[in-house]
């Protein structure tokens, strides 16, 4: 009762992915610093980079949030490009003048970036290396948010994954949620998982670095974004297994979740349908009215944040809506695959971007609405499209039933504005355009 | 090396991108990787421009390194070329593309393509933005204008106004106007909204009018060398520069210096009796130099008020800043590290901070009101209603944007009177800015902010010890004047040599400081 009525024949998984090279608009996955900061209470992160990277954070933040945040661009200069060793030395300058100035941090993720990888900067050296100084005040890690390695939202793949090998070893067989989600989110996820009597539950990434979070044959773990491929294999290769889901958006796709835990934590059905009959009953209820708008409208995914599968199933399963394509910067089948069953063959699946041949097929489409990122939302919208801005689905608590009706809000809005707006004079409607700058 | 929180500039690219933006009819291939295309959102959210950057990156990836990242560039370049099909194009790298040395100027010059190109030589590990739009301007001037024919009537360029500027599309307008009573025609506007095309005919003006130095005085010399074109040195900010500037600009034309001053109300605004509240209010100044400049004087001379700091981040205009500072008695600070600004502003405490962005925020902490005066900007400085800095209506619109923050003349007496009543009470803050003292600008385009900041205590010192009545008694003063009074008591302790402050020390320093 709780799997699908109806698995449609073909599917997208198995449809052909249309793969494009050419300019891509993502961010890099330095940008996973502005969430990841917020999350974990105890760590800093130092990306090693160039201004452009610490004006790509700033400009990401959009606002200055704390005199002094936790993170921070070390910048490379003219002198740090020419001498590697004194780049090493220059680095363990700064990150001693950081600790003692914050006594506070207790994990330091040392962030590589295009400059420093481009001249070969090895910060896995330097963290094994500041490790041993700082030790065990201060643990010290190493990743990737580059944007020659990485888009958006792998920088937070990489910075979990780059936790998983240093978590203790355990036997014990524990639950562990992987992700990075608001706290109001996560704290839903685990209760609603309590009382069905999993338990203990852990998550990846603790708010503290001296938390119980531990690993080992025993464990299992569930993924909460889809994104985080590199962090599930870590954990494998820690003798962790799986569990393969849907991932929680809306109603279906949160009870295909957490159906697959409750399956393999031997939860009956009666449990299940106790626990999660009330917040099912009221997210069908908030979805409902959230999607009205949304019936029979045809969406565009342009690839941002990863998440476009997964959204794509919820708006067209359970929102009415019609994908015309479906971008994501990288598709890994092993995360999205469940998600991909769900939706029958039809929309175009793309991976990878050119730009500029992307938004050809976005006006030849007029699609009712477009997912894009901040670059593109204010020329489309001149152009007489409808948008949404892919960052806002990574910022905003959008996991779950109770956050199910805001998830489709999320999308209803700007087309609600729309039909909102009467901008023209009562009685004809104007030609003339307005001035926009 | 150096680690940085928050920048006051970008990276050099960008200010290319600013050119590029500014303009019509031009293309920037930058060789980037694919993050750095975080940038277009500065221009169509920040700005909220109704167009893409004209800008195409090769968003080049790391299996691309140490195989061809060159053929990359060159197809992306011809691409962008058959797609756009510009005017011009310039090319260039970013810091990521300057280490892999593939040389965009001279891959481009191979590549035939039957339009201008321009190279961009921008060292991003040294240079920042502003050096960025200066030295994008300035090649692209040297590559496009010719000298030529003046103009039978006389007629200005206006050089400086680009994408991202702070109201530099009101400040086109105003001196369109000023230039207008003089009976002076316009022959280009550059960066903003010219053509590569219409960057040839630059040298038929009979005067460069250099709106903003950061971003055209290169091009400014370059045109008065070869181009024989004059350009005025006085920036039209404020009512005395303003005027300064008419004088200039019809000694250079020999025209004569008319001038309509039927809009101007700044002086008489000033003068009233209700601003004389604003003497000797106490200001910091930071932000570009160009506006830290003429925002000194006007504070001095156009609204009363004390300068007790002042400073800028762009190095390039250091020297020019740290004069300016002698003038007024002040130590300039040169720099683009925020937390020594912070720190500057704390140990001035002054009673406002004519700033940018950055330095709200500082405000917002130490709870001190904040203007915006300079770049770098935030959806905030890019008003739908016009709102320019430079010329009369500037001087208008700088009068209340400044006072805007403050508590206005008659209430600073009623929180006086009133100071235990419950709406005037002390925490509450000027009543006109909903009452949310400290933090009296109201974040309206801000993306939330978390709660939690507490107000910095305002009594108390490492050196000096309060005696819990002159402690009481400090409280008793108004909010907006007891930074003031704190700093002045304890100065004048210092002096006495007292290291304990009673009721008395109090007073006595209010008499010493009564003015
Ligand atoms: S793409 Fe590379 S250079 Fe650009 S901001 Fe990201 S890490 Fe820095």
């Amino acid at each position: 009762m709780n799997q699908p009525a109806a698995l449609p024949s073909s599917t997208c998984r198995d449809a052909p992915v249309l793969k494009e090279r050419g300019q891509r608009e993502v961010f890099c996955g330095l940008t996973g610093i502005i969430w990841l900061h917020r999350k974990m209470q105890d760590a800093f992160f130092l990306v090693v980079g160039s201004r452009t990277c610490a004006h790509l954070l700033q400009s990401a933040a959009g606002v200055m949030i704390f005199a002094e945040p936790r993170f921070g661009t070390a910048i490379l200069e003219e002198g740090d490009l020419a001498g590697m060793a004194d780049a090493h030395d220059e680095l363990d300058r700064e990150v001693e003048r950081l600790l003692s100035r914050r006594p506070d941090i207790k994990q330091l993720f040392l962030v590589g970036s295009c400059p420093s990888e481009v001249i070969k900067l090895d910060l896995a050296r330097a963290a094994e290396r500041l490790t041993q100084v700082h030790a065990p005040h201060v643990r010290v890690l190493n990743y990737s948010g580059s944007g020659i390695e990485t888009t958006f939202t792998q920088g937070e793949d990489a910075c979990l994954s780059s936790m998983v090998p240093v978590l203790p070893e355990t036997d014990a067989r524990e639950l562990v949620l992987v992700g990075a989600l608001p706290d109001v989110v996560e704290d839903q996820a685990v209760g609603l998982l309590t009382k069905m009597g999993i338990g203990p539950i852990r998550v990846l990434p603790a708010p503290r670095a001296d938390s119980a979070l531990a690993v080992g044959p025993n464990t299992v773990f569930a993924c909460l974004q889809p994104f985080l491929g590199d962090t599930a294999a870590a954990m494998e290769r820690r003798g962790a297994r799986m569990i393969q889901a849907p991932f929680p958006f809306g109603e279906e796709g949160t009870t295909l979740w957490l159906r697959a835990i409750a399956d393999e934590f031997g939860v009956d059905d009666e449990t299940f349908e106790q626990v999660t009959a009330a917040p099912r009953a009221r997210a069908r209820t908030a979805i409902a009215n959230a999607s009205a708008h949304l019936r029979g409208k045809t969406i565009f995914f342009m690839p941002d944040s990863q998440l476009e599968i997964p959204l794509a199933r919820f708006l067209t399963r359970e929102c009415g809506m019609e994908a015309v394509e479906i971008g994501q910067p990288y598709i890994h089948k092993g995360l999205v695959g469940p998600d991909l069953d769900l939706m029958p063959a039809g929309p175009v699946i793309s991976e990878g971007q050119d730009v500029d041949l992307q938004l050809d097929r976005v006006r030849a489409a007029r699609p009712d609405l477009t997912v894009c990122g901040l670059g593109l939302a204010n020329p489309l919208e001149a152009e007489g499209l409808t948008t949404k801005w892919a960052i806002e689905l990574v910022f905003t608590p959008v996991h779950f039933y109770d956050q199910a009706g805001d998830l489709a809000g999320l999308f209803s809005r700007p087309l609600r504005r729309r039909d909102l707006l009467k901008l023209d004079a009562a009685n004809q409607p104007s030609e003339t355009r307005e001035v926009a700058r | 090396m150096k680690l940085t929180v928050w920048t006051y500039e970008g990276p050099p690219h960008v200010g290319a991108m600013r050119v590029a933006t500014g303009m019509k009819g031009l293309h920037y291939v930058l060789h980037a990787p694919q993050g750095d295309t975080y940038a277009d959102l500065l221009f169509t959210m920040i700005e909220r421009r109704d167009h893409r950057p004209p800008v195409t990156y090769t968003t080049f990836e790391g299996r691309d390194l140490g195989e061809d990242t060159a053929g990359i560039f060159k197809k992306t370049c011809q691409d962008a070329y058959d797609r756009f099909k510009p005017q011009a194009l310039i090319v260039g790298a970013s810091c990521t593309a300057e280490l892999i040395q593939d040389d965009p100027g001279g891959l481009a010059e191979t590549m035939g393509i039957p339009v201008p190109v321009v190279a961009l030589e921008l060292p991003s590990y040294q240079r920042k933005e502003n050096f960025g739009t200066d030295e994008t301007f300035y090649q692209l001037v040297r590559a496009l204008a010719q000298p030529m024919e003046k103009t039978p009537e006389v007629t200005a360029n206006l050089i400086g106004p680009l994408a991202l500027g702070f109201r530099h599309r009101d400040d086109i307008e105003e001196v369109k106007g000023l230039l207008y009573e003089m009976g002076i025609g316009i022959n280009v506007v550059a960066p903003f909204d010219a053509t590569p095309e219409d960057l040839t005919k630059l040298g038929q003006a009979h005067v460069n009018i250099l709106m903003y130095p950061e971003h055209a005085e290169t091009a400014a010399r370059h045109m008065e060398r070869v181009l024989g074109i004059p350009y005025t040195k006085t920036v039209p900010i404020g009512v005395g520069a303003t005027h300064d500037f008419v004088a200039e600009v019809a000694a250079i034309c020999g025209v004569e210096p008319k001038k309509d001053l039927g809009r101007l109300r700044q002086p008489w605004w000033s003068k009233s009796v209700d601003s004389t509240y604003l003497t000797g209010k106490r200001v910091f100044l930071f932000g570009d130099a160009t506006h830290v400049r003429t925002a000194a004087r006007i504070a001095r001379d156009e609204m009363g008020f004390e300068v007790v700091g002042l400073g800028c981040y762009n190095r390039e205009f250091a020297r020019d800043i740290r004069a300016l500072g002698k003038e007024f008695g002040v130590e300039a600070l040169v720099s683009d590290d925020y937390l020594e600004v912070e720190k500057a502003i704390e140990d001035a405490s002054p009673e406002m901070i004519l700033g940018t962005q950055m330095e709200r925020h500082i405000g917002k902490r130490l709870g001190i009101p904040c203007a915006v005066i300079s770049a770098p900007v935030h959806v905030q400085d890019f008003p739908a209603r016009y709102s320019p800095q430079m010329g009369w209506e500037g001087a208008n619109v700088i009068f209340d944007t400044w006072i805007h923050p403050l508590v206005m003349g008659l209430e600073e007496h009623l929180l006086a009177m009133f100071r235990e009543d419950f709406e005037f009470h002390d925490e509450a803050g000027p009543s006109h800015n909903g009452g949310h003292a400290p933090k009296p600008v109201a974040a309206a385009g801000a993306t939330a902010e978390p709660a939690g900041e507490d107000a910095p205590a305002e009594t108390g010192s490492d050196v000096m010890v309060w005696l819990a009545d002159a402690e009481r008694e400090l409280k008793k003063i108004p909010f907006f004047v007891r930074g003031k009074a704190k700093r002045n008591t304890e100065t004048f302790a210092a002096e006495q040599g007292l290291s304990e402050i009673s009721v008395d020390t109090l007073y006595e320093a209010k008499a010493h400081y009564a003015r």
